[in-house]
C-alpha cells in the first residue's frame, strides 16, 4: 500500500457574505498517495480553486470558515495548525503554481529576487549560493541561457516562459507535494504541451506528489493517475483516470464527456448538458445536480446522495447506484 | 478555381493590415527605427454560401484583427474584401451601413458585449430601428420576442437587464442580436471560448440549428482546435499574420500537411487517456510578428526547414482536393 501524503476529510468551507451563506465546499474526501497526481476537474464555481486555498490554508477569516473536514498532510492536520508552523510548511513543504504567472509574480522585483527570497528566508541561504541556485532551477525548467534572464523583470517574459519561473519558484525549496492550480489555461496549446511535459516531468523525476486541478478534461486525461470531478461544492465521482473516462458513473461526468467537440470524426450535435449551473447562494434541495439530469428522481430532490464505492476505487455520488439501480 | 458571383459570399484577397509602433520619445531620440507590426499579411480565403470557414491559430496569429477587417472596423493596409461580388473596401458611408446588417459579429466576451444599463428589449431592437426594419412598437416587441424564443431565452427575460444573466445566456442574447438584422454572415470572434463545457456545447448546437434555419452563413474564429473541427466545413490555419494552411475541416483534420497544422494538433491534449500524449513538435516559442523576416515565418522553429526558408515566404499554393498549403517542403 503506498504511503498517503494529503488527505481530506469532509472538508467543508463557507463563505458568509452579506447576500447570505454561501458553501463553496461541501464535504470533499480524497486522498493523494506519494508520486500520484491527482487531478480536480470541474466548471468554474465548482469549489475547485477553494479547496486548493483550503489546503494551503489561504482561505482568509472572515469572511470565509472552515465548519467542518480536516485535511490531514502527512498524517497531522494542518488546520490545527499556528500560523508559524504554516509558514514552515508552506514552500518547504508544500507549494503552490498560480494560473495567471503574471498576476502571481512581482512586477517591480527581478526574478532572481523573487526565487532568491524564497530560498533565503526558508533556507537560510547568503545572497550568493542563492543566486546559483535560482540559475539552477532556471535550467531545471527549461528557461534557455538562465545566467541571462537571472534579472530580467517578469514582463519581460513570454507567458510560457512566465509560467516555467512560477514552477521554478515553487519548486525552489524542495517541496514533495505541488498543487497546481490551472497551471496551463491561460496558455496556447503549443505552449500547454511543453508546460504539462515539464510539470509531469518534473513530478516523476522528484518524485512529488501533484494535485492538478483544471477545467479541461484533456489535460487531465494525460497528465493525471487519479480524478476528482467536482460539480456545485460537492465531489461527484472518485477515481482512477482510465476508469473514469471508460466507465464514467456520474451523470454529470457523462455530461461533460459528451459535451467535448472531439478531434477526429463529426458529431453533427453536442449532448450538451441541459440548463446551467445552479445558483450557489440558493442551491436547490438533494442532489445539487438534479434540475440537470435527465435521470432525476424523486429521492434526488430529498437527499444529497453520498459518495459510494461502485467499483474497486471508483465512487460516485448519485442514487441511481442506490440498490444497484445503474 | 474561378470566382462565381453567386456562390461566394464573401472574398479576401491580399488583406493586410501593418500598425507602425511609435516608440517612445527616447527611442526617437536615440534615432531608433519606427517598427512595423504585420499583425495580418496578405491573406486570402473566401466564404462559400451556407458554410462555414473555420480561422484557427494561437493568441496574436491575426484571427481577430482579420474578423474586425473584414467588417471594415478597422481600415486594412492594402487588400480586397468583396462581399456578394462588390468591393466591401470602396463603400460609401450609407452603403457601408446596409453592408452592415448584412454582416454582424458575435464577440468572446458576453460580459463587456452587452451594455449593462440597457435592458434585453433595448439590446435586441435598437439594431431593427437603425437599419429601419420595425414600425411599431408592437412589431418590434414582438420581433424581440421571437428572437428570444428562437435562441432558448422566455418572454420573461425581456424587461431585465445583463447582468441577471449568465455567461451562456449572455451569449445567446449576443447571438439574438446578431440575428436581428437577418445577416447572411455571422463572424463569430471566439464566441464559445469564454464559456464552461457544458454551455459551450449548448451554444455551439445552437450555432448549428441557426445555420440551418436561416441559411447563414459563418466565418467562425477559435484557438480550440475540437471547437472548429466540430463547427467548420473549411478551415483556415493561422500563423504570425499568414494563412499556412486551408481545406476541408475533415481533411486537414486527418491528414494536415503544413508542420505548423502538425503541431497544432499533436499539441491538442485529447479527452481519452488511450490517445499520446500532446507534445510540441516544434521549436521555441512562437515567432514575433514585429518586423519579421522575410522568409517563413515558421523559420528556426520547423523540423522540416531548408536553406529556401529562410529567403522566400512560401505562398498558399493548390495541393487539389480543394485544400492549399504554403510549405516550400511538402
Amino acid at each position: 500500500m503506498a504511503e498517503t501524503v494529503l488527505e481530506l476529510d469532509d472538508l467543508t468551507v463557507r463563505f458568509h457574505l452579506r447576500r447570505g451563506d454561501l458553501t463553496a465546499v461541501d464535504g470533499a474526501s480524497f486522498s493523494i498517495e506519494r508520486g500520484q497526481t491527482f487531478g480536480l476537474v470541474g466548471e468554474s464555481g465548482s469549489g475547485k480553486s477553494v479547496t486548493a486555498k483550503a489546503i494551503m490554508r489561504l482561505i482568509p477569516a472572515p469572511p470565509g470558515e472552515i465548519p467542518r473536514g480536516r485535511v490531514l498532510f502527512e498524517g497531522s492536520n494542518i488546520l490545527d495548525k499556528s500560523d508559524a508552523e504554516m509558514r514552515a510548511l508552506r514552500g518547504r513543504r508544500i507549494a503552490m503554481v498560480f494560473q495567471e504567472p503574471m498576476s502571481a509574480l512581482n512586477p517591480v522585483f527581478t526574478v532572481c529576487d523573487q526565487i532568491s527570497d524564497a530560498l533565503r528566508t526558508n533556507l537560510g541561504l547568503s545572497k550568493k549560493e542563492a543566486r546559483e541556485r535560482v540559475v539552477e532551477l532556471l535550467s531545471l525548467v527549461g528557461i534557455p541561457s538562465p545566467q541571462k534572464r537571472l534579472d530580467s523583470y517578469v514582463h519581460e517574459f513570454s507567458g510560457g516562459m512566465r509560467q516555467r519561473v512560477m514552477l521554478a519558484m515553487a519548486l525552489s525549496c524542495n517541496p514533495n507535494f505541488l498543487i497546481a492550480d490551472e497551471p496551463t489555461t491561460a496558455l496556447d496549446v503549443t505552449i500547454q504541451a511543453t508546460i504539462l511535459e515539464l510539470i509531469t516531468g518534473m513530478i516523476e523525476r522528484l518524485g512529488m506528489s501533484l494535485l492538478f486541478i483544471t477545467h479541461n478534461l484533456g489535460v487531465v486525461a494525460h497528465a493525471c493517475d487519479r480524478v476528482g470531478v467536482m460539480y456545485a461544492s460537492h465531489i461527484v465521482e472518485l477515481g482512477d483516470k482510465r476508469e473514469i473516462f471508460a466507465r464514467p458513473q456520474h451523470p454529470y461526468t457523462v455530461g461533460l464527456l459528451n459535451s467535448i467537440p472531439r478531434l477526429d470524426g463529426q458529431a453533427k450535435y453536442l449532448t450538451p448538458i441541459a440548463g446551467s449551473v445552479c445558483n450557489m447562494m440558493d442551491p436547490p434541495t438533494g442532489c445539487k445536480f438534479h434540475p440537470r439530469c435527465s435521470h432525476a428522481m424523486d429521492v434526488c430532490r430529498r437527499e444529497i446522495p453520498r459518495l459510494k464505492e461502485i467499483a474497486p476505487g471508483h465512487l460516485a455520488a448519485c442514487h441511481l447506484h442506490d440498490r444497484g439501480t445503474a | 478555381m474561378a470566382p462565381t458571383a453567386d456562390d461566394t459570399l464573401l472574398r479576401v484577397k491580399g488583406l493586410t493590415k501593418h500598425f507602425t509602433l511609435h516608440g517612445d520619445i527616447y527611442s526617437k531620440l536615440a534615432g531608433e527605427k519606427t517598427q512595423v507590426l504585420k499583425a495580418v499579411d496578405g491573406i486570402d480565403f473566401h466564404i462559400h454560401r451556407g458554410e462555414t470557414l473555420g480561422l484557427v491559430g494561437e493568441s496574436g496569429c491575426g484571427k481577430s484583427t482579420t474578423a474586425r477587417l473584414v467588417t471594415r472596423l478597422i481600415e486594412p493596409t492594402a487588400g480586397e474584401v468583396t462581399l456578394k461580388g462588390e468591393n466591401l473596401l470602396g463603400f460609401s458611408r450609407s452603403r457601408m451601413k446596409e453592408a452592415r446588417k448584412e454582416v454582424q459579429l458575435v464577440f468572446q466576451d458576453p460580459y463587456s458585449s452587452l451594455n449593462p444599463r440597457k435592458t434585453i428589449m433595448h439590446i435586441l431592437s435598437r439594431p431593427m430601428e437603425i437599419h429601419g426594419l420595425v414600425r411599431s412598437w408592437a412589431e418590434k416587441r414582438e420581433r424581440v420576442l421571437e428572437l428570444l424564443r428562437r435562441v432558448g431565452l422566455g418572454i420573461e427575460h425581456i424587461d431585465r437587464y445583463p447582468h441577471e444573466f449568465s455567461g451562456g445566456q449572455r451569449q445567446r442574447i449576443a447571438i439574438a442580436r446578431a440575428l436581428s438584422v437577418d445577416p447572411e454572415l455571422v463572424i463569430g470572434d471566439e464566441p464559445v471560448s469564454a464559456l464552461d463545457v457544458s454551455i459551450q456545447a449548448q451554444i455551439l448546437n445552437l450555432f448549428r440549428e441557426l445555420q440551418k434555419e436561416f441559411g447563414l452563413t459563418y466565418l467562425f474564429i477559435a484557438h480550440d482546435l475540437s471547437v472548429i473541427r466540430h463547427i467548420s466545413d473549411r478551415v483556415a490555419v493561422m500563423y504570425v499574420g499568414k494563412i499556412v494552411e486551408t481545406g476541408p475541416a475533415a481533411a486537414l483534420f486527418d491528414k494536415p500537411l503544413h508542420p505548423y497544422t502538425k503541431a497544432l494538433l499533436a499539441a491538442v491534449p485529447e479527452a481519452d487517456p488511450a490517445k499520446p500524449a500532446p507534445r510540441l513538435t516544434l521549436q521555441g516559442e512562437v515567432s514575433t510578428p514585429i518586423d519579421p523576416p522575410p522568409g517563413c515565418r515558421l523559420c528556426g522553429r520547423c523540423p522540416r526547414e531548408s536553406a529556401v526558408c529562410a529567403e522566400i515566404a512560401p505562398p498558399l499554393v493548390d495541393v487539389g482536393d480543394g485544400r492549399q498549403v504554403a510549405c516550400h517542403n511538402l
